[in-house]
């Protein structure tokens, strides 16, 4: 029988628990980057006392009350104790428990979304977010964030250093956003989580079409989002949105790794129990009307649909045109014009496209080429494909567009 | 990566004490709030079930109970990051029957769900 390796557990544990950890300890010293060093010691001493000491009755409470232990002894060789304490208990709903250490166990939950708010601060730049996100909250290395994005780890490492430096310099505040920034800082959490997930869905550069690691963070990270701020309806209407697009990761790709467009996936495929779960998040949502809440009841309508063809493309149509209102954008005019074509024929959705100015957006020729195609003019279908070729990086995605212009000659 | 814990265990003479079922209802919400765990719930003995059975061409049909030692009494589906992180959630809830159920021994049967990363896409 294998006995359990301490070293093994330790990194299991930590992975599963750092955000935790490293959230409560931002709560005591009031500094991420300083949280983060003393959750690392903490490590470090249990890879050295477990092997030798044997693993902890309970490995997690050990790591958290280890560390807590370490970040109040920190602050009480500085003199800051009593400060600090004071400091917390104006900011906690509870008056100033004497015991530091235990009152901090209450608050684990607001922690983390503290710790949230904290990493998708709008002081720091989009890639820092990012990359500050997936350290503090996925427990990443910074060499595998450098992998997922396909950077130098060096600069992976300087990007998160700055963000550190950039949330101390500002005086950020570690603590839930006042009310008149609630909404605000919420979408910026949510933008966040939403762009790792598609970086992993859609890769814009190189060869690799998913990186199902990073969906899978996103979805994470989304998934806890949604326990630590259930009223929020578009927290429900991302993690509905992320479930039901991670449904179709298995008929995405074909043995060689080129994409499956939506109308020819094998729907047998699709995950049944990550579907399951998207429209039970997209029901607690129901009701309300924000971006993430209409493309999850898009990709609701695609995934209710057990054959292409009873797909309900007027109901997607209309929420394209909800979702058009509520958040313009050319490439959701672009999604509607697909929508239009497939609901009222293909000479609506061209028209809709007629208007579009998308630069070096492969897409729109490509769904122009669609269009075209469908009403029989081969000859301009065959040019915007060509178009689409020329124009997109993933390589992929080029051979099928040079595919379909091929087909039309 | 999707694994599925399968808890097995002696049928014991008494109901579990409350206190343990507490702490199991506690680490489900903790699992579900670390965007864990998928799905869980309890299984009835075998008693209640049957086995359908395919031998020699002939499909028989047996009603329980089994004659297994030890019964499946409930599963979990989880989706984290590595097999480990799988087997840490099923020590912390064997961990709870250690603390709370003096005596009872099990089994948690850590299985892994093929996924997608798990074969090549479809030709």
């Amino acid at each position: 029988m294998a006995v359990i390796d301490p070293r093994s557990v330790v990194e299991t544990v930590w992975r599963m628990e750092s955000a935790r950890i490293v959230a409560a300890l931002a709560r005591i010293v009031r500094d991420v980057g300083l949280a983060e060093e003393l959750a690392q010691d903490t490590v470090v001493i249990a890879l050295e006392r477990w092997p030798a000491d044997g693993v902890p009755e309970h490995p997690a409470s050990w790591l958290m009350a280890t560390a807590k232990h370490r970040a109040i002894d920190l602050l009480r060789r500085q003199g800051r104790y009593q400060e600090k304490l004071a400091e917390i208990g104006r900011t906690t709903p509870q008056a100033a428990d004497p015991d530091l250490a235990a009152e901090m166990d209450d608050y684990v939950g607001d922690d983390l979304l503290r710790l949230i708010f904290t990493t998708c601060h709008p002081a720091l730049s989009t890639e820092s977010r990012v990359a500050l996100t997936l350290r503090l909250l996925g427990g990443l290395t910074t060499e595998e964030i450098a992998r997922a994005y396909l950077v130098p780890e060096p600069t992976v490492g300087k990007r998160i250093t700055r963000a550190k430096r950039t949330l101390a310099e500002n005086r950020v505040p570690f603590e839930l956003p006042p009310p008149a920034e609630a909404a605000e800082r919420l979408a910026s959490v949510l933008e966040v989580i939403y762009l790792i997930f598609n970086e992993g869905y859609a890769a814009t550069t190189g060869d690799d079409w998913m990186r199902p690691a990073l969906c899978m963070e996103a979805l994470r990270l989304g998934r806890v989002l949604a326990g630590l701020a259930p009223t929020e309806p578009e927290v429900h209407g991302l993690v509905a949105l992320m479930e039901l697009q991670a449904s179709r990761t298995a008929a995405r790709t074909t043995a060689d790794g080129s994409p499956v467009l939506l109308q020819d996936q094998d729907r047998r495929r699709w995950d049944r129990l990550l579907i399951r779960r998207g429209l039970a998040a997209l029901a607690r949502a129901e009701g309300t009307f924000g971006p993430y809440v209409l493309q999850a009841s898009i990709a609701a309508c695609h995934a209710k649909a057990l054959r292409p063809e009873d797909t309900d493309w007027e109901r997607i149509a209309a929420l394209y045109e909800v979702l058009a209102y509520v958040a313009p954008s050319p490439v959701v005019e672009l999604n509607r014009a697909v929508a239009v074509g497939h609901a009222y024929g293909p000479a609506r959705g061209l028209a809709l496209t007629d208007t579009l100015e998308m630069p070096n957006y492969a897409l729109l020729p490509a769904v122009r080429g669609d269009l075209l195609a469908r009403l029989g003019r081969a000859a301009e279908a065959r040019a915007e494909f060509r178009a689409a070729a020329a124009i997109t990086r993933n390589a992929r995605e080029r051979a099928i567009f040079e595919s379909r212009a091929a087909e039309l000659t | 990566m999707r694994y599925l814990i399968m808890l097995k265990a002696v049928p014991p003479p008494a109901p579990p004490p409350p206190a343990l079922m507490e702490a199991i209802m506690k680490l489900g919400a903790d699992a579900t709030a670390a965007g864990a765990l998928l799905d869980t719930a309890g299984l009835a003995p075998s008693a209640a079930g049957a086995r359908v059975s395919l031998a020699g061409g002939q499909l028989s049909v047996t009603d329980g109970p089994f004659a297994e030692a030890k019964e499946t009494i409930s599963y979990a589906l989880y989706e984290v990051r590595s097999k480990q992180e799988a087997v840490e959630w099923a020590s912390r809830f064997l961990v709870l029957h250690r603390d709370l159920w003096p005596g009872w021994e099990g089994d948690a049967e850590v299985l892994k769900v093929f996924g997608p990363d798990d074969f090549g896409p479809p030709a």
